[in-house]
């Protein structure tokens, strides 16, 4: 109903009192820059270091030998390498779950409970179904996984759809329902009955796990992460659907206009999601961990929400900042021998999050003089 | 005493904790501002509660240290929110994630040192005799008496001053608050420093009260919780005391119903309260559908002056 | 002898960017009088109260309260100068209380306890019930209806001393008896002295109420009168403007076809239970352009909104193409062969981050020409998108320029380009040259009138009036959510209009 301003620029237009207490300067935000600069997350990154170093000099350590070694243990050796890259794995694929959620602005903070899922589902096959060979093992306990994925992703998506319940806590929530679920299991009914208590399932036979590359623990889940990765990239490029998760998270309004149902795309992307992270999950365990047990998770599902953020949501970015966070964890890990905890990586994780968001909002200012 | 005196006594230690963080997180989101990093938050608390208490051994020290680190973490979420204007939930988020990480670090030289004393008690040793209501309140700490008069101010002032109805102004349309004369951002600023701080007192009070030594991530998710809370409790202190007391029963309920010998798995009772969050927020929704929820019509929109007319 | 003013602004110019909201405006009132501000949408007259109750500050011109300079720099020294408005969106509190939203901001006590509640009850009470505005005190607002909510607003302005008091547009809002309260509480406030200001396009309060009258029309201050010394017909014609050259009309070419849209006595609800479309009737022939015209607010969003599968509807039936449309589906309209292009074109229409391939496959990503199998033909659809742009004369940076970069003439022409492709039967346009220049709204003209000689509908929703008489075959006037008037191009003026529009009915036209 009101005249508008010129189109452009939205901007301040601070009353005259106001503007003489304050500054002399305007702030503009320019909605065209809706991106930060590629440089600006370099320069998050290194602030959260520095801002670190505080702590980590605060305990008595000198900062930069702990980065130093953190480094070292992380990317320099090739133990070091395939251990990083083995710790990307669940942490991109996780981090795919987050970002196809968040691009229909859907907050998947449930990708530690869908992992946990999947793992369940998996192990669930070396439990219940007889002995077979590799070739079929090894792809029903990826339904299994998918299947057990998706359904926790679905309980996150009912809620919200039909009863507007935010998202973020119930995902929280069923982490905490999976977690617990894990416990059960493994401390009671799959416990090994041969394992000393310990809390875990028997041990994977040779038909359920996954090969890995010579004696390294690299394992053949880093092809399905790869594999995925291409998927999501071709998905949103190139088909019908992936358009309208597009237009989705550009501008629901317009979406609707298009005649796009906004309510089962929510469906389909939180089952996609949980699905994605279901299959990290049942790598791991097949992977790595070869059982089920206590623990599996070192938070990979939160991290994972730190490596999509900081990927913008691109697929190869994705790549790149699984790998920089899984060397993160084996930094944190190497540094054990100095006394220091390995949640110094998450501490880091933290930080890098903060200046990421400060960044990212800093960085649409611009600063004008008045007048 | 029996399992209902059993319940309503755990109700009490055990919902302090949460009592403290949703207070705290009502502040905050009625000032118009998500609260997501609770979590972080209260382990924040904990563990410098914990530090400090070690290290000083004076109890008036490690409080005023759990305030200050409090404030100062609200300090960085107000900066990115308010002034920043970023986006809420992130940071929120954020805010979980360092303090888990950075708590887990100072942490880890005093992981099981207990703590070198206890919070004071108060002895009403009127009210011993009398069944219940006696097992409740006879011998209760400080600091849970505190979070009892906090309710009553946090209500009186949201409700009966002039500040608070500013407050409720603020979170509900900051334009409208901007146009009648209130300073929007800086009550902001305030209430998110004062409702961190608080949250950080339930981290502390977690540990003094309740379980007196640092385990890493000792929360269990207790922050995540506050934050439903604060829903149910449709952003009420009086309601809060209710919701948390219910959810702090409902923590314990698991453990007595084992012990009364069930063949329920502990797994499965120790999941009630998170079920129960979820069940109780989908009612909510169902109930409330042609309703306004009663929440802060203004949360996680950050205010931008422009926008009036 | 020259009576004092109360109030006066001189000279007033207020300039968005480029644009001119108000150019040279004078105004001023008496005290104890009602004196009503007249003029469309657009006309400048919510910019020009704007600026006395401090939200813009005037590029230009000086204000005088009392014979005294003021400078009114914010809505809170515009309280102190005595001026209170209630705009047309309401500055309440939804939760709070009336009585807790008027004494909001207040810096007296800190304490306020149920005695001091109770004090300040009885004052707002009191006033209330001097100016006979009957309110709820203490209930939260959203439980008040719109009338009621508009009666809190003007007791807080009332209960701050206002001296002055700017109603917006106060009856869009109000049920007919609503009104005529209103209006009696303006005689109360008169008969105290209080000059009260009132922006509106209703002819009928303006008689009613109002003892002067000030006409604006695009930006510009065309005329101040007393009512005694006029009618309504010639205050439609000051509104409208008649005194232009004659419109320039671009005939038909072809006789127009079969009915094509029947939209039979609609009722449809839009929020807070409020009544948008009322009994509403139209109609729509193959090969003809039909234009809707009105003051904006009178249900035509909701109009467009219904056609496009937006909205759904309460009573009546809508016919298209022979079929009868039973459910609001938005991908049946598009199916159908019904296109929109809607009136906030980067709200609804295009997505802003999106390129221009994007932003263009909207509608029709769904057909067999743009994917196969659930794929884009990423390769064909660029070059269909290429051909459009070039065809349409889309001046883009490239292809995939997220649209936002683009100006606004280019972005409505690719719309256009979107919609026109898919061959419509039928095209909605809500204000399509909205922001446009001159070059871009005479190329978006030309685009409709090429539809309508391809034997092709249009239905034009517009604000401006010379669009609408200059492209319609025919025109219907919409008022308070129904049809109030058509005619046909020929017989066309725009005193009539005006009437219809201001909401005077002469004789229903029956629709031909």
């Amino acid at each position: 109903m009101s005249e508008q301003p010129a189109a452009g620029t939205v901007s301040l237009d601070k009353t005259a009192s106001e503007t003489r207490r304050r500054f002399s300067f305007r702030f503009e935000i320019d909605p065209a820059r809706k991106e930060s600069p590629w440089w600006m997350t370099i320069v998050s990154i290194v602030l959260a270091l520095l801002a670190c170093a505080i702590f980590i000099a605060a305990n008595g350590k000198n900062p930069w030998l702990v980065y130093e070694k953190m480094f070292r243990g992380a990317f320099m050796s090739e133990f070091g390498i395939t251990e990083t890259l083995v710790k990307a794995i669940p942490l991109l694929l996780c981090g795919l779950g987050v970002a196809i959620a968040y691009r229909i602005s859907v907050w998947n903070i449930g990708a530690e409970g869908q992992f946990v899922a999947g793992a369940i589902g998996a192990t669930a096959v070396t439990v219940y179904l007889p002995e077979m060979p590799m070739s079929l093992t090894i792809p029903i306990m990826i339904v299994f996984a998918v299947v057990a994925g998706g359904i926790w992703g679905a309980l996150t998506a009912l809620p919200k759809v039909y009863f507007q319940v935010n998202e973020l806590i119930t995902s929280l929530m069923l982490n905490y329902v999976a977690l617990l679920l894990l416990d059960y299991l493994v401390f009671d009914p799959w416990k090994d009955p041969k394992g000393f208590n310990f809390p875990g399932t028997p041990m994977f036979t040779d038909a359920q796990m996954l090969p890995v590359l010579g004696d390294t623990r690299l394992h053949l889940g880093l092809v399905f992460a790869l594999v995925i990765v291409l998927i999501y990239w071709f998905t949103v490029k190139y088909t019908r659907w992936g358009y309208e998760l597009r237009l989705i998270g550009a501008n629901q309004d317009a979406a609707r206009n298009a005649g796009i149902n906004i309510k089962k795309h929510i469906l389909i992307v939180m089952v996609i999601s949980g699905a994605v992270a279901g299959i990290a999950g049942m790598s791991e365990v097949t992977g790595v961990t070869h059982r089920l047990m206590y623990g599996i998770s070192p938070g990979y599902g939160y991290t994972a929400i730190i490596v999509a953020w900081i990927a913008k949501l691109n697929p190869f970015g994705l790549v790149i900042s699984s790998v920089l966070f899984g060397g993160l964890i084996v930094g944190g890990y190497s540094v054990q021998t100095m006394g220091l905890p390995s949640s110094i990586s998450s501490m880091i994780q933290g930080a890098i999050l903060f200046f990421l968001i400060a960044g990212n909002m800093v960085s649409k200012f611009r600063l004008r003089r008045n007048g | 005493m029996d399992l209902i005196t059993q319940l309503l006594v755990a109700a009490i230690s055990s919902g302090t904790p949460l009592l403290f963080a949703t207070l705290g997180g009502i502040l905050i989101e009625r000032s118009g501002v998500m609260q997501l990093g609770a979590e972080g938050l209260m382990l924040m608390g904990a563990v410098i509660a914990c530090t400090t208490y070690i290290h000083t051994g004076s109890l008036g020290w490690t409080l005023l240290a759990v305030l200050v680190v409090g404030g100062a973490l609200g300090l960085i979420h107000s900066f990115l929110t308010v002034t920043l204007r970023a986006n809420q939930v992130v940071s929120g988020l954020a805010m979980t994630l360092f303090g888990s990480g950075l708590s887990a670090y100072l942490g880890k030289s005093i992981t099981g040192t207990p703590i070198p004393g206890s919070v004071p008690k108060i002895d009403l040793n009127f009210l011993d005799g009398i069944p219940i209501i006696g097992d409740m309140f006879a011998h209760l700490d400080i600091l849970t008496w505190f979070s009892l008069i906090l309710v009553i101010l946090a209500h009186l002032f949201i409700h009966r001053t002039s500040w608070g109805l500013h407050l409720r102004a603020i979170g509900d349309n900051p334009a409208t608050a901007d146009v009648m004369g209130i300073p929007v951002q800086i009550f902001r600023y305030g209430y998110i420093i004062i409702g961190s701080m608080l949250i950080g007192l339930a981290g502390a009070d977690l540990l003094l009260v309740y379980s007196p030594t640092w385990i890493e991530g000792m929360t269990a998710g207790r922050g995540w919780i506050a934050v439903a809370l604060i829903i149910f409790a449709r952003w009420n202190p009086l309601r809060a005391l209710f919701c948390a007391y219910f959810f702090g029963a409902m923590d314990t309920i698991g453990f007595k119903i084992q012990l009364i010998g069930s063949a329920i798995p502990s797994y499965f009772l120790k999941m009630i309260p998170y079920i129960i969050t979820i069940l109780v927020l989908m009612y909510l929704g169902w109930r409330n559908r042609n309703k306004p929820s009663g929440s802060p019509e203004a949360l996680g929109a950050p205010y931008i002056r422009e926008q009036r007319f | 002898m020259r009576e004092t003013f109360s109030l006066e602004m001189k000279q007033i110019v207020k300039q968005f960017g480029s644009v001119i909201a108000n150019d040279h405006v004078d105004f001023n009132c008496k005290p104890g009088e009602v004196h009503a501000l007249l003029g469309e949408n657009g006309a400048g007259k919510s910019t020009i109260m704007c600026m006395l109750s401090g939200v813009y500050r005037p590029t230009s011109g000086e204000i005088y309260i009392h014979g005294e300079k003021v400078k009114i720099r914010s809505p809170k020294d515009a309280t102190k100068l005595g001026v209170g408005m209630v705009f047309q969106n309401f500055r309440l509190v939804q939760t709070l209380t009336a009585a807790e939203n008027i004494v909001l901001g207040e810096k007296s006590s800190f304490w306020r306890g149920p005695r001091w509640m109770k004090n300040k009850t009885e004052e707002i009470d009191s006033i209330a019930k001097r100016f006979g505005l009957a309110f709820p005190v203490d209930r939260p607002i959203w439980q008040l209806s719109v009338g009621e909510q508009q009666r809190v607003e003007i007791v807080k302005t009332l209960y701050r001393g206002a001296e002055f008091i700017i109603l917006d547009e106060p009856t869009s809002v109000l049920t007919p008896g609503e009104a005529d309260q209103l209006f009696l509480t303006l005689e109360q406030m008169k008969s105290e002295g209080k000059t009260v200001i009132l922006t509106t396009h209703k002819m009928k309060e303006v008689m009613a109420a109002a003892d002067r009258i000030s006409v604006m029309r695009k930006g510009r201050m065309i005329h101040t009168i007393d009512k005694s010394d006029t009618n309504e017909k010639d205050l439609a014609r000051l509104m409208v403007g008649s005194d232009i050259a004659p419109v320039e009309i671009q005939g038909r070419t072809r006789p127009r076809g079969e009915l094509l849209l029947n939209v039979e006595n609609l009722d449809v609800y839009a929020e807070h239970g409020r009544k948008a479309l009322n009994n509403l009737n139209l109609k729509v022939y193959k090969g003809e352009i039909v234009g809707v015209a009105g003051v904006a607010g009178n249900g035509q969003s909701e109009l467009a909104e219904v056609l496009n599968g937006l909205c759904t509807w309460k009573k009546g039936k809508i016919t298209f193409n022979g079929v009868e449309i039973k459910t609001a589906s938005v991908r049946g309209a598009i199916e159908a062969g019904i296109s929109h292009v809607p009136e906030n074109r980067m709200k609804s229409g295009l997505a802003g981050s999106l390129g221009v391939v994007d932003n263009l496959l909207f509608k029709s990503y769904r057909s067999e020409h743009r994917s196969k199998y659930g794929f884009l033909k990423i390769k064909s659809n660029r070059e269909w998108s290429q051909r459009l742009v070039e065809q349409f004369d889309v001046k883009t940076p490239g292809i995939d320029a997220p649209v936002r970069q683009l100006s606004g003439g280019n972005q409505q022409k690719l719309l256009f380009a979107r919609e026109i492709d898919r061959k419509p039967e039928l095209m909605v346009a809500v204000h399509p040259t909205q922001g446009l220049d001159v070059g871009a709204t005479a190329g978006v003209h030309r685009l409709l009138n090429g539809l309508r000689d391809e034997g092709k509908s249009v239905l034009l929703i517009s604000e401006d009036l010379e669009e609408v008489m200059q492209l319609s075959d025919r025109i219907l006037i919409i008022y308070n959510g129904c049809v109030v008037g058509e005619m046909r191009q020929e017989e066309a003026n725009r005193e009539r209009i005006g009437l219809y529009m201001a909401g005077i009915r002469e004789k229903e036209e029956e629709a031909v």
